[in-house]
């Protein structure tokens, strides 16, 4: 039977292996939510036009991403950014790139259905006031989708967060490494994934109470 | 990387000579042997997974909607567990984790880990479906049920599991496609899978894009497969009248 023993993971170790990646983690997610609404928010609506040479491109883009395993998805850009820049590209950056493209797939899905769930008289009352598409799509449709859906979004978020640690396959460094290598060089791993798993649930679960909160204040405010 | 090279396929995993009609003979193997292979250990992975979760799932998604508060309690934790870490942990806490704890897995093979891994991470998803199609039956079928004179498990039997498990195919059906699709995280403990195969022959040969483009070819075509079996469950045991039961 092995005995456990975390004296090793000191202030000064895990500051200096893991802080890094876990710093890494946040920025990817942070950074990956906000462009990934971004983008989906975009593909969304170009899904949703009556224009077919804007609905097929964006339905193709969002099929393909979905049904390609993310590790998949990963390896892919990671071999072809480079052959497209000309230049190799570091495996961080790949990651925020990929995750950014990614993830707008997945957060299109969730746009579109915040915006199909607005009632169409909206977007008549939006252009009967002399709105443009863009007015009405920006002051009117937008909002309200996007708060609608504001906890699924996070939820996704969530899920965002925990995948990032499949940047594994490319060596990024980031959490999950951090405490890899952490447990390598203290010949520790049983203990080091144990505190990574411990970690990766408290932040995932107490962000999904907050989301779970957050539901219900929208619910009764709707 | 201008031209395309499916030659690539036909080649010696040795000396990478290319071997006519693409598959070796007498304990040789071409890349196109490895990538068959890959696919079987992809699928086994996937359908031994689907399996474990199913069976744990509906177990737990049952338990969440009993009327005790034990059992609803185990059913949350265990949901809330295995959902919230990330699944590449999860595989590999399975992998170096598990075995240093408990002795007596120390010989089991990683395949039987990953599955467990896979299966369990997937159950928690399956449970909540699960829950989530029982609740959605009204409260008075259970009552029915109870004053029937059934027992509880009669109940669950013969009133609310039939139409619920009716209810989640749909839902099932997409969980078991993202089952295929997260079985690429068993590279990570060095199962000889498509992903793996993927990152190894791409290193190997250079010639990464035909690779890839095989690699996902095959994960997009058993996730296909699985959805139309899926779709064919649900064809066959749909209730005229029903909601999505057609006429």
């Amino acid at each position: 039977m092995l005995t456990l023993d975390f004296a090793f993971l000191t202030p000064q170790v895990l500051s200096s292996y893991v802080l890094k990646g876990f710093v890494f983690s946040l920025q990817l997610t942070a950074i990956a939510m906000l462009g990934g609404i971004a983008l989906g928010t975009v593909l969304a609506l170009m899904r949703l036009s009556s224009k077919p040479w804007l609905t097929l491109p964006a339905a193709a883009y969002v099929n393909t991403m979905r049904s390609i395993p993310l590790v998949m998805v990963i390896l892919w850009f990671f071999l072809l950014i480079p052959l497209a820049i000309g230049r190799p590209l570091g495996a961080e950056m790949s990651a925020i790139i990929t995750f950014t493209l990614f993830e707008a797939a997945y957060y299109s899905e969730i746009m579109r259905a915040g915006i199909q769930s607005i009632p169409r008289g909206q977007v008549a009352a939006g252009y009967a006031l002399g709105m443009r598409y863009g007015q009405t799509m920006g002051l009117v449709v937008l909002p309200q989708a996007f708060r609608n859906m504001l906890p699924v979004l996070l939820t996704q978020t969530i899920i965002l967060f925990q995948d990032t640690s499949l940047v594994y396959a490319i060596g990024a460094y980031d959490l999950l490494k951090g405490f890899e290598i952490a447990g390598k060089n203290f010949n520790r791993p049983v203990e080091t994934y144990l505190v990574a798993a411990v970690l990766y649930f408290v932040i995932s679960f107490s962000l999904s109470m907050l989301v779970r909160r957050l539901q219900q204040r929208i619910a009764i405010i709707r | 990387m201008s031209t395309w090279d499916w030659q690539v396929f036909c080649k010696d995993t040795i000396d990478g000579e290319i071997v006519p009609r693409c598959f070796g003979s007498a304990g040789d193997i071409t890349y196109l042997d490895w990538l068959l292979s890959a696919w079987g250990w992809t699928l086994s992975v996937s359908l031994l997974a689907l399996l474990v979760a199913l069976l744990l799932g509906s177990i737990m998604g049952i338990l969440r909607t009993a009327p005790h508060r034990g059992w609803v309690l185990l059913g949350n934790a265990w949901t809330e567990l295995f959902r919230n870490i990330p699944l590449l942990v999860q595989i590999f806490l399975w992998y170096h984790v598990v075995p240093a704890l408990i002795p007596p897995l120390r010989g089991v093979p990683s395949f039987l880990l990953v599955v467990l891994g896979l299966g369990l991470f997937t159950s928690a998803r399956i449970s909540e479906q699960v829950r989530a199609g029982i609740q959605s039956l009204t409260g008075g079928q259970r009552m029915a049920g109870l004053a029937m004179g059934f027992t509880l498990p009669q109940t669950y039997r013969y009133v609310l599991l039939p139409m619920a498990f009716r209810i989640v195919i749909p839902p099932l059906t997409s969980e078991s496609m993202n089952i295929v699709k997260n079985s690429a995280v068993a590279f990570a403990v060095s199962i000889s899978e498509l992903t793996l195969f993927a990152l190894q022959a791409q290193e190997e040969t250079a010639r990464g894009i035909e690779i890839y483009l095989a690699v996902t070819g095959l994960y997009f075509v058993s996730a296909f497969a699985l959805n139309r079996v899926f779709h064919f469950v649900e064809q066959r045991v749909r209730v005229p009248g029903m909601i999505g039961g057609g006429t």
